[in-house]
C-alpha cells in the first residue's frame, strides 16, 4: 500500500484543508493520504471537507499537539 | 464557447445547467446558492482564501475558546446545501489588490470592491475552465447591502471588470437589474429571483426561514479582518514602520495574535496573551528571535524588525512586565534567534506606568 504524506503542521485553517484538497486532487480513486496538522480545527475542517466531497477520513489519531488523518480518495 | 459546441444534442433532454456559487459562509450566499439549486441548476461551491479571512483562524489559536464550535463556515454551508467545495488559495495574488485597490479602500483597509472583482475574475477563470465546464457565476450580493462595494452603480462594475459579463447572477437582487443570460437563455426563471435591496436584513432572514436554515453566521462588519478597525491599525502601523507597503503571509497571520507592543520604530514585541498563543507563537521560533521568563512562568514573545543589544534589554522588561515576576527584582529571560543560538540574562520587569499607551498597537 503507498503511503502519501502531508505535512500541514504549523498551518492554520482553512490552510491544511486546501493542501488536502489539492494533494488529493494528484490521487487516483481508493488511494490513501496521511496528514499531519497541528491546528485543532483541522479535527472539524477536515473531516467536514472530506464528508461534502465524498472522500473518506479512514482514521483521526491525537498526540501530543499533532493530529494525523488517514484520508481515502 | 466550448459550451455552445458541446451542446449539439439530439434534441431530447435539454442540458444540465451548472453554476458556482462564491461561498462567503455568510448568510447571502448560502440564499443565493440555494435559490439557484432549487431550480434545478448543479451548483458548487468555491471559495477564496485570502489571508485576512476571520474563519477559524483566531478560535484555532486562542485556547480559551476552544470548547466553542469551531466550525468553517463556508465548510458548513456547503454541507446544509450539499454542494461541493472548492477552497482557492488566492493570497500571493491577493497582496496587490490590498495594496493597490483601484477603486480605494472602504472604512477601513478594506478594498472591497476591488476584492469583489478579483474573486469573481478567478471564480469565472475556474469555472469556465473546461475540465469544470460551468456556464455561470452565482453570487450573494444584494443592492445597497453594504454602502461602497454593493451598491446599484458597483453592479455593472463587478460583472465588467471580473469579465464575466452576464454570466454572473446575483439572485438575490436580480429582480432590480438586467436580465442576465441565464435568466435571458431560460436557464433559470427570473420571476422566482429575488428584489432585495437596502441593509435591511429581514427579507433574507425570512428567506432562511422559509428554507428552514438556522444557526446561520451573521459576520457583523464583512467577510475578512480588513473591515476590523484595530487589525487595520496594526496593519498600517506594519506599513509605516517598515517605511514601505509590502507583507509576507506570516506577517498578517501574527497580526491577529498575541499583544503588539512597539517601544521604538525599528522593532516591536509580540507577546502571547495564553497557551494557545504560546504554541502557536512556538511555531515561528525559526523565524524570529524570541524571549521567554526563565525564573518565573511567563508568556512567549517573538521581537520583530531590527533590534541591537539594548532593544533586547528593553524588550525583557516588557516581557518580564507580563511574567508572573512582575513584582520581583529581576527575572531571569532566555533570549533565542532564530537559528537557536540563546542566551540568558536578569532584568528589572518595567513598571506598568512605563510602558506607554501609544506603544500599544
Ligand atoms: S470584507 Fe474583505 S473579503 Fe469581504 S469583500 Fe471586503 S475586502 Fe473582500
Amino acid at each position: 500500500m503507498s503511503q502519501n504524506t502531508l505535512d500541514c503542521r504549523n498551518l492554520l485553517c482553512p490552510m491544511p484543508v486546501i493542501r488536502t484538497q489539492n494533494a488529493l486532487k494528484e490521487l487516483s480513486e481508493g488511494e490513501l493520504l496521511e496528514v499531519t496538522c497541528t491546528d485543532p480545527g483541522t479535527l472539524s475542517d477536515i473531516p467536514t471537507w472530506c464528508r461534502i466531497n465524498h472522500h473518506e477520513v479512514v482514521s483521526t489519531e491525537e498526540n501530543n499537539h499533532e493530529i494525523v488523518f488517514v484520508i481515502k480518495k | 464557447m466550448t459550451q455552445e459546441t458541446s451542446s449539439v444534442n439530439t434534441g431530447d433532454k435539454p442540458k444540465q445547467r451548472k453554476a458556482v456559487a462564491l461561498i462567503s459562509g455568510g448568510l447571502d450566499s448560502l440564499l443565493a446558492a440555494k435559490v439557484v439549486q432549487e431550480q434545478g441548476i448543479h451548483v458548487e461551491g468555491i471559495n477564496f482564501y485570502t489571508g485576512f479571512c476571520v474563519e477559524g483562524h483566531t478560535h484555532a489559536i486562542r485556547k480559551k475558546d476552544k470548547d466553542k464550535q469551531k466550525r468553517n463556515n463556508s465548510l458548513w454551508v456547503a454541507e446544509q446545501l450539499g454542494i461541493k467545495l472548492h477552497i482557492i488559495d488566492i493570497s500571493e495574488e491577493y497582496k496587490d489588490i490590498v495594496l493597490n485597490p483601484k477603486h480605494g479602500y472602504g472604512a477601513n483597509l478594506n478594498p472591497c470592491l476591488d476584492c469583489k472583482i478579483f474573486m469573481v475574475n478567478q471564480a469565472q477563470a475556474w469555472a469556465w475552465a473546461e475540465e469544470n465546464g460551468f456556464d455561470f457565476i452565482i453570487t450573494g450580493e444584494v443592492i445597497g447591502q453594504r454602502p461602497k462595494s454593493q451598491r446599484k452603480e458597483t453592479m455593472p462594475i463587478i460583472a465588467r471588470e471580473s469579465g464575466a459579463d452576464d454570466r454572473l447572477l446575483r439572485p438575490l437582487c436580480a429582480k432590480n437589474l438586467m436580465p442576465t443570460l441565464p435568466e435571458r437563455e431560460g436557464w433559470v426563471n427570473r420571476d422566482e429571483l429575488y428584489d432585495f435591496s437596502g441593509r435591511s436584513r429581514k427579507p433574507q432572514f425570512e428567506l432562511a426561514k422559509k428554507f428552514g436554515f438556522e444557526d446561520f453566521a451573521q459576520p457583523a462588519g464583512g467577510c475578512c479582518f480588513l473591515t476590523d478597525a484595530n487589525y487595520s491599525k496594526k496593519l498600517a502601523d506594519l506599513w509605516d514602520a517598515r517605511g514601505e507597503r509590502r507583507y509576507e503571509l506570516d506577517d498578517i497571520m501574527l497580526l491577529k495574535v498575541g499583544r503588539h507592543i512597539r517601544p521604538k520604530k525599528n522593532f516591536k514585541l509580540i507577546v502571547s496573551r495564553e497557551e494557545g498563543e504560546n504554541n502557536f507563537l512556538r511555531g515561528y521560533k525559526k523565524q524570529f528571535t524570541s524571549i521567554h521568563t526563565v525564573s518565573h512562568g511567563g508568556p512567549l514573545t517573538l521581537l520583530d524588525g531590527d533590534f541591537d543589544k539594548e532593544d533586547i534589554k528593553l524588550a525583557a522588561q516588557i516581557v518580564a512586565r507580563y511574567s508572573g515576576g512582575k513584582n520581583a527584582d529581576q527575572v531571569t529571560v532566555q533570549v533565542e534567534n532564530y537559528k537557536g543560538t540563546s542566551f540568558v540574562m536578569d532584568v528589572p520587569p518595567m513598571s506598568a506606568d512605563e510602558i506607554k499607551q501609544e506603544w500599544h498597537v
